[in-house]
């Protein structure tokens, strides 16, 4: 017993020492199949990070200070009220059509996912999506235009006298975001909202919860991560809306986003650093916002939305 | 203050009833349940007793037949206007709530005051031991605990009605035996009603006052574990009840309700449970009332036999190729030669029902 005891300092301090280099790795959990991570990597550092690095690269050498570093292009941003208004715009658009989304959205699919026949509805729901927003657009200048059909018809029915606006102005890029922005809104919360075991549901009411409050008190707090995480993806996609604003808003007005402003100064001006400049400043009020809602619903509870074992 | 189901006299179901487009899950149940009555709705999977449990809840409509809580119908009420409890197969527990929280719902849903539910939840933790984790998530305790949670939820709010589907079934067999006499202290306790589902007779019989046995949809047989264990009306009760060896009989002679017949070329004695006149019987015993002797009428060699510690079960055919399950006090072998016998009155006569 006790010449194991003596014995034993001397060989573990060597022991480390023998361990290799790849054992080391594994057990920080790097090993051969890290090395799948390859293409993806190189495809994210190729096509994301170099073009994005590089986009911030050249917005810091402003073409009126003949290509010298200086934060020229954010300052100019900044100082014309036609140029910085544009995000104000844009956020005006895009808040308020991905909270309309996520609030159409919801009560939907908490209908939907008791159907017997979802897949069938899910389909046309989708259909928007995959037409794309500039044949969306042509629809809806067909449609919406004043000489369409919705204003046709209600002047038919003399529900009003005058063609009523709705393209070419705010609303008509507020429709469009909504009718390509709600299938994917709409499909990311159905699948929050079937991830709910029903029994939980069930549980609330034999415990005399009524619909508003198993709705407050089950299902929003177990899909609040899950909102939080749709808002986020769905902002960012209203956020960079490009196609629609021209096509059915006023580019020049009241719908003039912030790309328009980034297409406006790289293709028009082609001032390609001030394009880049706009860019990097498009994707750092993204990141703010997301950062906002992330850290907001931090609190939210993130666990299994079931019921127990079994 | 404790807790104490609220007072009521009986609930009754009248001609329950409930089809799935043409199917008939449930056919006319009609019962009566006191209170304080702990009832085991018994029956194999598929006979119905989970959907007669969902029906009592409000959470399937019934599509005939009516409910009543001493006079007042109730099932026209929704769920949450029942005031019932429930205790979920897989506990429904609200995995973003406290223990403590996930058993004050329900009071909290009838909008007491603050210091009446506090005041509850605490008793209510402590029937069920749980005082010391009140305020994990249910996702940090073990399934056990979580059974006890689920039922402590549904008891707190006073229910004059306890409904429970399966709740054991989830558990470990030392667990499920734990639970049981949990389920029990607790029932008397508060003194509800239990409607209790399962499909372990065992359960049944040590839970129950009264066991309502189901088979397709319809009730076959209502009485106290010691009458259904001792005479199951029906030859499919019997077997569900424990009587493994049914084997079909020619009836001779009858005297009393005691009946003689031939069962391949032997000949036994039983008593005639379900009246029937057909000379086409169906004996039903249970393996421990089939012990081999010296002049037991059945002769029968032995196919396997298994030690139980006290004694041996085995399984023997006899010349006509008929299987029996037996119990022996003393060793037996495969491939042995044995007598066996039971005595008559624990041989149940049923007809042979009509192929």
């Amino acid at each position: 017993m006790s010449a194991a005891m003596e014995r034993a300092p001397l060989t573990a301090p060597a022991a480390p020492d023998r361990v290799s280099l790849s054992q080391r790795l594994a057990r920080r959990g790097l090993d051969v199949t890290t090395l799948l991570l390859m293409p993806a990597l190189l495809f994210v550092l190729a096509l994301f990070v170099y073009p994005a690095l590089y986009g911030f690269w050249l917005s810091l050498h402003p073409m009126n200070a003949n290509g010298v570093f200086g934060f020229g292009n954010y300052i100019s941003f900044f100082s014309d009220r036609y140029v910085y208004g544009t995000i104000f715009t844009t956020l005006e658009l895009a808040v308020p059509v991905t909270l309309v989304n996520i609030a159409l959205s919801v009560p939907i699919a908490l209908r939907v996912r008791h159907l017997r026949k979802q897949r069938l509805l899910t389909t046309i729901l989708i259909i928007p999506v995959t037409l794309g927003t500039v044949l969306t657009a042509q629809g809806m200048l067909n449609f919406y235009g004043p000489l369409g059909w919705f204003n046709r018809i209600l002047m038919t029915l003399h529900v009003i006298d005058a063609p009523v606006r709705l393209v070419h102005n705010f609303t008509g890029v507020f429709l469009s975001q909504i009718v390509s922005g709600f299938p994917f809104c709409f499909m990311l919360i159905l699948s929050y909202v079937s991830g709910i075991d029903p029994s939980l549901e069930q549980a609330a009411s034999m415990l005399g919860a009524g619909p508003a409050a198993r709705f407050r008190h089950i299902l929003l707090p177990l899909l609040g991560a899950g909102l939080a995480i749709t808002f986020c993806l769905a902002f960012v996609q209203a956020f960079s809306v490009f196609p629609s604003a021209v096509l059915v808003g006023s580019p020049s007005g009241p719908t003039r986003v912030i790309a328009i402003a980034a297409y406006h100064a790289a293709y028009e001006q082609y001032d390609y650093s001030m394009g880049s400049a706009i860019a990097i400043i498009m994707g750092g009020v993204q990141i703010i916002v997301v950062a906002i809602v992330m850290k907001a619903s931090a609190a939210l509870y993130r666990g299994p939305a079931a019921g127990g074992k079994g | 203050m404790t807790i104490s189901a609220k007072n009521f006299r009986e609930l009754r179901l009248e001609r329950m009833r409930r089809d799935f487009g043409g199917l008939n899950a449930l056919k006319d149940i009609s019962l009566t349940i006191k209170r304080g009555e702990f009832i085991a709705l018994l029956g194999p999977s598929g006979c119905g007793k989970s959907t007669a449990l969902n029906c009592l809840a409000g959470l399937l409509p019934l599509t005939g037949g009516s409910i009543w809580v001493d006079d007042n119908r109730i099932d026209h009420l929704k769920p949450e206007d029942r005031g019932f409890g429930m205790v979920f197969q897989n506990y429904a527990l609200f995995p973003h709530m406290s223990l403590r929280k996930n058993i004050g719902f329900g009071l909290r849903m009838q909008k007491q005051p603050q210091a009446v539910i506090d005041a509850k939840v605490e008793e209510a933790l402590a029937l069920v031991r749980l005082t010391k984790q009140a305020d994990k998530l249910p996702g940090q305790i073990s399934g056990g605990q979580q059974q006890r949670v689920a039922i402590a939820r549904a008891i707190v709010v006073e229910p004059p009605l306890v409904l429970m589907d399966e709740p054991l079934s989830n558990l470990d067999a030392k667990l499920r035996l734990e639970m049981r006499a949990e389920i029990r202290r607790i029932h008397n306790m508060i003194g509800c009603s239990t409607i209790y589902v399962t499909h372990d007779q065992d359960e049944a019989l040590s839970l129950a006052d009264r066991i309502v046995v189901l088979r397709d949809g319809e009730v076959r047989q209502v009485g106290t574990p010691q009458e259904l264990y001792a005479r199951p009306a029906h030859a499919d009760v019997a077997e569900f009840m424990g009587y493994r060896n049914l084997l079909k009989a020619e009836a001779e002679t009858e005297e009393n309700g005691r009946l003689s017949m031939r069962v391949g070329t032997a000949r036994i004695a039983g008593l005639a449970v379900e009246p029937g006149n057909g000379r086409d019987v169906i004996a039903a015993l249970r393996p421990e009332d089939l012990t081999p002797s010296t002049d037991g009428p059945i002769a029968a060699s032995v196919i396997s036999a298994e030690y139980r510690g006290r004694d041996f079960y085995g399984l023997a055919r006899t010349q006509d190729g008929m299987e029996l399950w037996f119990r022996s006090d003393i060793p037996v072998q495969p491939g042995e030669a044995l007598r066996l016998g039971a005595p008559a009155e624990r041989v149940l006569v049923y007809p042979a029902r009509a192929a």
